[in-house]
Parts: structure tokens; sequence; C-alpha cells
């Protein structure tokens, strides 16, 4: 079954790593801890609304990616689970999102510490003009931890847990605008892991790389699964076949389909998801 | 085919590139020209000229023998020479006309003087020529013939010359002295004075009943202080008598023989004996002293130091006034405020503010600071010292404050241009590590800006420097008697006026009496504050370069 829908996939680019689809049990959402919970949300900018009734919930100690053609809303629905769109003025929301069972909009949530839990990577590497070292103990920095010791520590173990340590370990004190691409953006998963989050949230974090740094950035994200629950939005349906768990197709601002990620690419329920993951239009 | 040459010519975009090209070319020629002017103008001054001793056979008047600088030659058209009653020979259209430095303003009433090329005869260039530097009425040019002590004579002839040396030394160490001596232990003297005075007025408005003992206090250490004035008195008095032993006799030009006393004269050098490296060797310390020295004789004379520093002082404290002033401002307008059509407004308000006029203000510095918060403070903390103005009056402080709010525009346009260039990616990054947008502006944002802001401060430092109508309403004098700071408790004397080299430009320039001798240090002076203003700006560019390594981020 799953080969005879790899064969319809029209160029070989399209083709999705089987193997690494096979790793483990199946999966079944009703059997997940949930981490988020997305109720009947839907998004406004002005007046144009850009996300419809999403219902869905994410599992915790999972990888989930969100796909779909651009400007389908996934990265605003990311955006929603740390509450950045709260810096754009004209964004206006309805209905839930909850962080273990906890209303992330509710008057009382302070943003900042919602953010400490919900730590985030952006498309761009965005290092800070800072010294390595500084940029990974930034966020303990502002927590306002300054000892030393403690920070040399989260410094190693940060790095470490974004596979950067060794490459950088003689020169953390050295500006962190000097490393390459892939490093910088490994350099700003360390430094949310710094202040270690719940969830992680990346927004297409290797669209911006070379092939050889996506591939460090995919290993990457397997391995951090253990610690965090990560969401991921991405462009590239063979990134998101091999790092997720769970993957969630959007099409202009609705959710069509939310599902096991093996279960959706080889048999989608859904004919707009079929059409986009054979390449159809998207 | 000429015409199609010349169409691709200007299709090519070189007409453009000329243009661009030229420009560039004459604004060089132009600040390059305008430097070298006022740098040859200026620094030529202090160069030994030669002395020349010229016979000069004025037809109408029997001929003299002058003793001069010669400072400056001019062609003039026979037309205008004729108008002055000077008849060139047949056929010569021009004739020269030559400037002389004669010197000895007591004794000729002139130290300048025109004369008619025509006329002059022979010139020699005598050796044992002397000029001195005097302190009062300007150069002295003649013979030296002999040194006095009390009125005998101690040494004439050739040993004259050598037998000054030392006692010049000596007389400059002890005017040293004095100078010293009234500066600053009378100076603190009349401080303590001042101070008892203003304690026991304050106690009269406290209301303190008379026969107090504080009152007694005061009077007690007032007599200690009056005592320590009379021991000093008579100190000075003696360094006086001292100082007035030795005298001179010179020879001037008209044959008189003249005697002045040593205490006047600064130096005494004889050019036409001196070599170039001699004469490189006075120029240099002629120029320190031009630098390092006070002004005397209405300013046409001696060095600019309390101006240099008046203008160094004044544009330091500008700028630690208006830096945080200005960033603020900017952080607000930039960050917080609601961006709407009032932020809009007051933007265009703060940009026209750069284009009003400097001596409005001058008058607005007068009118709200001097006047209306300085007249506060006298009344409320300097009540003993009325009605003499302390802070009421133009100073150094209000007269920073003044260029401040005048160049406040320039940190905020720049700032405000430094933050938006940000990317919103650092912003973005910093807020998802938690920190809040204070934390977030604080660590990363503002460090990020300061090359912008230094920007800023490079533009309002370097417009600050070159103003000078403003200040003349808030704190600029011609002469100002002491520094704004110095060793009087509480050695920063911001109430206090000072002199500006640009305010000292137009008052040696037009206000002198004696306009020759002023010309050249109009122009040394204008030298030195070009200097000033770029060695101002290096500092504050080597800053901003250094603080743009640290924060490459943006151009990333």
């Amino acid at each position: 079954m799953e080969a005879t829908t790899l064969q319809k996939t029209p160029t070989a680019a399209r083709s999705i790593d089987i193997e690494s689809m096979q790793r483990g049990p199946k999966l079944n959402m009703s059997n997940e801890t949930t981490c988020l919970e997305v109720k009947d949300f839907n998004l406004f900018y002005g007046s144009k609304q850009a996300l419809h009734g999403i219902n869905m919930k994410i599992a915790k100690n999972r990888v989930t990616a969100f796909i779909g053609p651009s400007g389908c809303g996934k990265s605003t629905l990311l955006r929603c689970f740390n509450r950045m769109n709260d810096l754009i003025d004209t964004v206006s929301i309805e209905g839930e999102m909850l962080l273990d069972s906890n209303d992330i909009n509710a008057q009382s949530v302070n943003v900042a510490d919602l953010r400490r839990q919900v730590g985030m990577v952006f498309q761009k590497p965005n290092p800070f003009p800072k010294s390595i070292y500084e940029n990974v103990a930034y966020g303990l920095r502002i927590q306002g931890v300054n000892d030393r010791a403690t920070l040399d520590k989260v410094v190693e173990s940060s790095l470490k847990g974004a596979a950067l340590w060794d490459e950088v370990k003689d020169r953390l004190h050295e500006s962190a605008m000097g490393m390459s691409g892939g490093q910088q953006q490994r350099l700003v998963i360390a430094r949310a892991i710094a202040i270690e989050p719940e969830v992680l949230l990346l927004d297409e974090p290797a669209s911006a790389l070379d092939p050889l740094s996506t591939l460090k950035i995919e290993e990457l994200i397997y391995e951090l699964k253990d610690k965090y629950t990560i969401v991921i939005v991405t462009h590239n349906m063979q990134q998101a076949a091999r790092v997720s768990d769970y993957t969630a197709f959007m099409y202009m601002g609705e959710l069509i389909e939310f599902g096991a990620t093996d279960e959706l690419f080889t048999n989608p329920s859904k004919k707009q998801t079929e059409d986009y993951i054979t390449g159809r239009y998207g | 085919m000429l015409n199609k040459s010349f169409s691709s010519w200007y299709k090519s975009g070189s007409p453009w590139v000329w243009l661009n090209a030229g420009a560039v070319s004459i604004s060089l020629v132009m600040v390059v020209g305008l430097l070298l002017l006022i740098a040859v103008r200026g620094l030529g001054h202090f160069w030994p000229a030669d002395i020349m001793s010229i016979t000069y056979n004025d037809p109408d008047k029997k001929s003299i023998t002058l003793v001069a600088e010669d400072v400056e030659t001019e062609v003039v058209s026979a037309v205008r020479l004729k108008k002055v009653g000077v008849h060139l020979p047949e056929g010569q259209v021009t004739g020269e006309r030559h400037l002389l430095k004669v010197g000895n303003r007591d004794y000729f009433g002139l130290d300048f003087l025109w004369i008619n090329g025509l006329w002059m005869g022979e010139i020699s260039y005598p050796e044992d020529l002397v000029a001195i530097e005097r302190r009062e009425w300007g150069n002295f040019y003649g013979y030296l013939t002999k040194v006095k002590q009390q009125g005998d004579v101690v040494a004439a002839g050739d040993e004259a010359w050598d037998e000054l040396q030392k006692r010049l030394e000596r007389s400059n160490s002890l005017v040293a002295e004095i100078k010293d001596i009234e500066k600053n232990e009378v100076g603190k003297i009349n401080h303590g004075l001042e101070e008892l005075r203003l304690q026991k007025r304050q106690h009269e408005l406290d209301g303190l009943p008379e026969g107090s003992l504080e009152y007694h206090e005061i009077e007690q250490e007032r007599k200690q202080w009056n005592v320590s004035y009379k021991g000093l008195q008579k100190q000075l008095a003696d360094l006086y008598a001292a100082l007035n032993r030795d005298q001179i006799m010179v020879t001037i030009s008209d044959g008189r023989e003249v005697e002045l006393p040593l205490a006047q004269v600064i130096d005494i050098y004889r050019p036409n004996g001196m070599n170039v490296l001699e004469k490189l060797g006075f120029y240099f310390k002629e120029v320190w002293k031009f630098i390092s020295g006070e002004p005397r004789e209405a300013n046409t004379e001696g060095g600019i130091f309390p101006a240099i520093f008046g203008t160094v002082m004044m544009v330091m404290i500008m700028a630690v006034l208006v830096t945080p002033f200005g960033v603020v401002a900017a952080v607000y307008m930039k960050e917080y405020a609601r961006q709407g059509p009032m932020i809009r407004l007051i933007r265009i308000a703060v940009n026209n503010l750069a284009g009003v006029p400097s001596i409005v203000y001058g008058v607005f510095g007068l009118g709200f600071f001097v006047y209306f918060l300085g007249g506060n403070i006298d009344e409320i903390f300097f009540q003993a010292k009325l009605p003499s103005p302390t802070f009421g009056q133009p100073g150094m402080l209000w007269a920073s404050l003044t260029l401040a709010i005048l160049t406040v525009p320039v940190v905020i346009v720049a700032t405000e241009e430094g933050l938006s260039r940000i990317p919103r990616a650092i912003r973005e990054g910093s807020l998802a590590l938690g920190a809040t947008k204070a934390e977030t502006l604080w660590r990363t944002v503002l460090p990020m800006t300061a090359p912008a802001m230094m920007t800023g401060l490079i533009l309002a430092v370097a417009r600050a420097a070159g103003e000078v109508a403003p200040l003349m309403m808030v704190g600029v004098v011609k002469l100002a008697p002491a520094l704004a700071v110095d060793n009087i408790a509480p050695y920063l004397h911001l109430d206090r006026q000072f002199m500006h080299l640009g305010f000292h430009i137009y008052d040696v320039g037009f206000q002198s009496p004696n306009v020759e001798a002023a010309r050249p240090l109009v122009y040394a002076t204008a030298f030195l504050l070009v200097l000033i203003i770029i060695i101002l700006n290096m500092s504050a560019i080597s800053i901003r370069n250094r603080l743009r390594e640290t924060s490459k981020a943006s151009e990333n």
C-alpha cells in the first residue's frame, strides 16, 4: 500500500524516505499525553480572517509538523503558541489555546513566563551580536542568573544538546556572528533549550540552510524530542516525513487533516492532502 | 556620425560620472583651500621674521631710519597712489606699498605703518637688532645697549646680551611666582572671606539675633583670614620689589636710548642672528605659548588657552547632556509611543527644530534658563548671595544646556534611524527567550543602536563646537577671569562665564583696537577651532567604529 502511493509521486525529489517512517510502533493520538490543545481557534488580521476554526491536540514529547502551501497560516498558528502575534497590533483572536490545560491567552498569564515555557526558533538564524557564550546565557541572564558556575554548566549542556559543543568549545567567547549559518541555527536552538522550555517551536528552521546543515538540524530534532515537545513548520514534505511523528496539513487557514505522519503521507483521507503531497498543487 | 558618438557617450553615463567627480573635486578644493588659507595666514604669524633697518626717503619730509618687520607687500595702481600724493615715474602703472610692524607703540603711537615702496632706501639686517616681547604695549624693536640693576649699569655692549639672559630668567620666574600667589592663595582668601560674608548673611536671613555666638565665630575667622592676607601682601610686596630690580636700555630707530623695566619683558630675541633650526625651535615655543597662554592686551596678544578650555568643556558638557536626553526621547517615540498622527506631528516638529536659527535658541536660553531657572535657583539656594546672581547670570551650564537643546533633534533623528535598522528577528529572538520589551531594549537593541547614537553625537558635536551666536547670550564673554575648573571647592564652577574660540575670533577680528596686530591671531584661532572640532569628531568616530566592531549583526 505504501509503495503504491510512492509510485504515484511524480518526481524523485518528492519521494519519501520510507525507512525513516518505519521506526517504531504505530502512533495513535489517543495514547498520547496532550501538551497543547487548540479549540475552535480563529485569528484575524484586522478584518481578514487568517485561521478558521482550528481544533487540534499536540502530543507531549512528539514532533508535530505543520505543512501546507505558502500563506496557509501554519506559521501564524505556530506563533500563537507563544503569543508572538501579540507584537502585531492588528491581530485579534477567538477560541482557546491550552498549554497543559491552562489557557495561554488568559489575562493572568505573564507573556514572558509563557515564552520561557514555549521556546521558539525562527526561519533565519538570529543570533545576537554577542559572544557564543553570551548568546546561550542570554535567557538565564534575563532570569537574573549571573552565577558563573551555573552559567558555565548550562552553556555547556545546551551546546551539547544542540550538537554544537565540539565545534565551538574553544571559541566560546568569540562573536556568534562569525559562525556559519548552520552553526548559527544550532546556536539559536541551544539558546532556546538553555532555559529548558516545555515546548520548542521551530519555524522553518532549515529553510535558509544548505543540505548538510539541514541534515544536522534534522538529526538534532530527532534527539531533542525525548525532552521537549516539538512543533515544526516546514515547506519541505520530505523533512516533515523524516522528522515528525504527527503531521498537520493546512490549507487556506483551515486545518484539513491531522494525524500520524506515516498515516497521513501514505494514506491521506482527504483529497486536498493527497493532491498536496503528490505535488498537484502547492 | 558626430551626433551618434555624442549620443552613445551620453548614454554610457560618462557625463554623469564627470559631473559627480567634478562636484567632488570642487568641494575638495574648497575645503583644502580654506584650511590652507587659515593655516598659512595663522601659523605664519609665529615665525620669527627678520627685522630690517631701512632708510625711508619721503620727499616731503626728511629721510628717517625705520626698524621693523616687513609684514605684507601690496601692489597698488598708480591712480590710487596718485590720490595719496605719490607720483610714480612715467610709464609705471603699479607701485608697491609695504606694511611694516615698527612696534614700540608707547614711543611711536602706532605699531604698524604703511610705507611706499618707491621711497624705500637702503635695507640692512643687523644681527644685533633685538625684538622684545612685552607684557604690555606690544613688541619692541631696537639695539640693546646696557643692562642695569637699581639704576646702575652692570653690563654694556656685547656683554649686555649674555648678562640679560639669566636676569630675564629670574624675572620670569618671579612673575610666575607672583601670579601663582595672586591667583591661588589670594584667591583662596577671597573665597574664604566671601564664604564668611555669605554665612553671616544667611544667619541674618535666618533671623539670628545680633551678638550671637555664630557672629562672633565668623568674626574670629575673618580676622584669621585677614592676618594671612597681610602676610601674603608683604610677601607680594617683596616679590614685586625684587622683580623691579633690573632695567635694560635700548636704542630705538630714531636714535633715542630708552629704559625698559625688565619686569615688562617676556622674551627677547635676535631673529636676524638665528639660523633656521633656532628659528624653528623659537617657532614651536611661540605656538605653544599661543595654545597654552592666557590672552593679554585686549586679546590681541598672548595665548588663547581659556578659550580652548571653554570650548572643549562646553562641548563635552553638552554631549553629556544631549546624549541621554536624545536617546530616551527617540526610544519612546520609536518603541513605545503609538504610531499615529500625534507622533508624526511630534516627529515633524523635532525635525523642524533643527532648522530654527541658533540665535533664537540663545534668546530662549537667556529667557528661560538664565532668568527663569537660574533666577529661581538663586532664590532658593543662593539667597545669601543676592542681589548678585550665581546661576541667574549667563554661564557654562546654561550655554551647554542651550546647545544641548539646539542639537537634540540631531541625536533623536539618528537614534530613531538606528532603532529602525535593528532587524525584527533580533527583537523576536530576545522576546522568544522570555525577555520583556524593556529587557530586549536594554540588553540587545540599545547596544546595537549605539553606533547610530554616536553618529548623532558626532553631528551634534560638530554643530555645537562651531556655534557662536546663541552663546553670546548665555555665557560666553570676551575675557573670563577664571576657568570653570579650579582648585577651590567644589572645583567645578558651572555658573561661571567662559571664553569660546568662535567668539574669540569675532572679538579679536572685529572688536579689537589694534586690527593689524589682531589679524593673524584671527586666522590662527580659526585654524585652532577647526583643529579642535576635527579632534573632537575623530575621537567620537573612533569610539563609534569600536562600537560597530562589537555589533556587526545589523550589517550581516
